[in-house]
């Protein structure tokens, strides 16, 4: 799958997009805590999960929620537009 | 009729406003936000994810035109950097009534603050901060939640 990042997420691991085979099984806060024992910039990224939001497909997801057959995963800090 | 839009370019405030003018429409609500001078800011640049901002931005639009039975509505978004003044965004709503296009109207820009994936980046001079989200802002969303938004 496409993970694609923005804003200081994207700033503080240093890419904006990446391709991995993520199993369908894990979920998102699955996978962002196998992330962060990757490598140190993913840790410091994540380090607040709480400060993270999440979209499958463009839809805005829950962490427990299994990537399942999704063909992309952004990560982001939450949203200040208008 | 619903009109969504996200552009580099400035946003021309009267010429949309005057494109809601049209017989029917019986009251017109607009949201303009514009870049604040807030201690020594310069400019703000505007991030956002392409693929899904139009179609959230058109989900929050239908979900409007039906819960308020609206005429038409639009928001148009600025991205890139932007000029101190400037409009970053604008909302419309035209409805036969007042009480519908203002509701609608403040229900479009609280759900886009807090849902719509767009991030703000402050310059002052050389340096540039990220904008940290406003649990306020989050709480003026929730109320939506509720039948009259009250």
């Amino acid at each position: 799958m496409r993970i694609v990042y923005f804003a200081k997420v994207r700033e503080t691991i240093g890419c904006s997009e990446e391709e991995r085979q993520v199993p369908a099984d894990l979920s998102v806060a699955g996978l962002i805590e196998q992330l962060a024992g990757e490598k140190a910039s993913y840790a410091s990224a994540f380090s607040d999960p709480a400060r993270l939001r999440f979209a499958l497909d463009q839809c805005l997801v829950s962490p427990t929620t299994l990537i399942g057959a999704s063909k992309e995963l952004a990560i982001f800090p939450p949203v200040t537009g208008g | 009729m619903i009109d969504i839009r996200v552009q580099p370019t400035a946003i021309d405030l009267g010429q949309e406003l005057a494109h809601f003018a049209a017989p029917g429409a019986g009251a017109i609500a607009s949201f303009t936000g514009i870049v604040r001078s807030d201690d020594g800011v310069t400019a703000i640049e505007l991030e956002h994810y392409p693929a899904m901002t139009e179609a959230h931005l058109q989900d929050l639009a239908a979900q409007a035109m039906s819960r308020w039975s609206l005429i038409s509505c639009a928001i148009i978004h600025r991205v890139g950097r932007i000029a101190l003044g400037e409009p970053i965004v604008l909302v419309i709503a035209a409805a036969l009534h007042r009480a519908e296009a203002l509701d609608a109207c403040a229900f479009l820009i609280d759900r886009l603050k807090t849902e719509a994936p767009f991030w703000k980046r402050e310059f002052r001079g050389d340096s540039a901060l990220w904008v940290e989200a406003k649990e306020s802002d989050t709480a003026r969303a929730d109320r939506w939640d509720r039948a009259d938004g009250a």
